[in-house]
């Protein structure tokens, strides 16, 4: 219990005090995370609402495969990406390993299939609704993913904001693609796991409780963006 | 380039659902421009037919040819649903929607939208969204949008179910301004006095075969079959 009130106090002072290393910690933390979360909606949306307008053989098996995905497991993911990215791997001429761009490509493929199964599942349901329209108005199959994605736009925040609460807790993967490197690749989560590591429980719970902070933070500045849950209509 | 989409020639068309017959076999040409209503009691088949004539439906059996390439014919169609389908956008977008998917310019597209919209008495409401419109108001809507791009055929499924008196009076002087413009109009309807005020031609469909298909004053006058008979007397068609 006194680790957790001492961990509070802690975060309040690291906070007002507007320590360097830890506005470090956290602009990195939010550039790879939401870095991540613009490529990967950029990549999951279109194919989560062509695959909801879609029909072909194997789309159940594809739709049972990317709902399995978003349960990967980072560790692995981060180990998979290490050994492409490794010298001796296929992409080592990039020299991108312990960067923050290989953070970046890690989250990507995590959180993809997450954010493309939860709007696959949104946008089917506005296919639903609109199907007899866009057929009866001749709408092509990119003319159909484009109007989806634009007017299920709330649904598709809800899928983009669930990627960036995966991404912004996570520490396996960053951890062993980054190296967690300081002031390089250090995050808030490998952070917390390296204070852990040293026994410093309450320096780890106030970057913890700024985690936190910063997801509910994140969070409500994107609603208040789109003005969700503000008109109680489209 | 064709100069008309018509004659619609259907011939032996058959639709079954689940094993069971829906429409057919039905063979019949929508040639005249003009007013075509389809009657009929609940469950005879006038929604699936329009729906088969417009492309919704496919017909199991038989066939169905536009004057040119179905693809071609396909461009110069509009349909409206019996409960409006609107986009989840304002007023004014709905509108522009299909003009945008015809090619035409956002600004164009804007000024046309616009003009259809006061025609409506709906340009007040541009930016609102299209939910929080009346039922009267939406199918409206979906009407002008069917008829703004000028498609040369427009099927209505009943537009004006559960609407009072006011709205379907609008939607009505709608659809005469269209026939003025040369728009096939073929409507399913369940109001009789409303097919009696528009129709040129009446389609009955019962148990869904046609039974009768034949110009609007000879079938309220004399119709000539004992099914179509007994529908206008208002017996009660199993």
């Amino acid at each position: 219990m006194n680790d957790i009130l001492e961990g509070m106090f802690s975060a309040f002072h690291l906070i007002i005090s507007l320590d360097k290393d830890l506005l470090e910690i956290i602009l990195l933390s939010l550039k790879v995370t939401l870095s991540a979360v613009l490529i990967a909606s950029l990549i999951a949306m279109p194919f989560g609402a062509w695959l909801a307008v879609s029909r072909f053989r194997f789309r159940r098996m594809t739709i049972a495969i990317l709902n399995a995905l978003m349960g990967l497991p980072p560790v692995v993911v981060g180990l998979i990406v290490y050994i492409l990215l490794s010298r001796s791997g296929p992409l080592g001429v990039l020299n991108l390993l312990f960067t923050p761009t290989a953070m970046i490509i890690a989250q990507v493929i995590i959180i993809t299939p997450l954010i493309a199964s939860i709007s696959h599942q949104a946008i089917r349901d506005l296919w639903a609704e609109y199907h007899d329209l866009l057929i009866s108005l001749n709408a092509s199959k990119t003319q159909r993913i484009f109007t989806l994605i634009k007017d299920g736009k709330r649904s598709l925040l809800t899928a983009s904001l669930a990627g960036f609460g995966r991404a912004i807790g996570e520490v396996g993967a960053i951890m062993i693609v980054g190296g967690n490197v300081d002031q390089l690749t250090r995050t808030l989560t490998t952070a917390i796991a390296l204070e852990t590591g040293k026994g410093d429980f309450a320096f780890a719970l106030a970057l913890g409780f700024i985690l936190i902070a910063l997801a509910i933070l994140v969070n409500l500045a994107i609603h208040s963006i789109s003005k969700t849950e503000r008109a109680s209509t489209w | 380039m064709v100069e008309t989409i018509l004659p619609l020639k259907v011939e032996n068309a058959h639709i079954s659902k689940r094993g069971k017959t829906i429409i057919g076999p039905v063979t019949f040409d929508i040639t005249k421009q003009g007013f075509t209503t389809i009657i009929g009691p609940n469950g005879s088949g006038k929604t699936t037919l329009l729906k088969m004539m417009h492309g919704l439906e496919r017909p199991k059996e038989g066939t169905l040819n536009w004057n040119c390439d179905l693809e071609l014919a396909r461009l110069h169609q509009a349909y409206v649903f019996q409960t409006p389908i609107l986009l989840r956008r304002s007023v004014i977008e709905n509108m522009i929607y299909p003009l945008r998917l015809k090619g035409m310019k956002h600004q164009q597209a804007f000024a046309k939208a616009k003009e259809w919209l006061e025609q409506i008495n709906l340009l007040e409401a541009s930016d609102l969204s299209a939910k929080i419109l009346s039922g009267g108001e939406k199918q409206k809507l979906a009407i002008a949008r069917a008829l703004a791009p000028n498609p040369e055929v427009v099927f209505l499924d009943e537009p004006t179910t559960n609407l009072d008196g006011t709205s379907t009076r609008e939607i009505e002087t709608l659809l005469k301004k269209a026939i003025q413009t040369k728009t096939k109009i073929i409507m399913t309807t369940h109001d009789m006095g409303q097919a009696k005020r528009l129709s040129d031609e009446v389609m009955f469909v019962y148990r869904g075969k046609i039974h009768e298909f034949s110009a609007a004053s000879s079938f309220f006058n004399k119709p000539d079959s004992v099914e179509a008979k007994a529908f206008l007397k208002g017996d009660i068609l199993e």
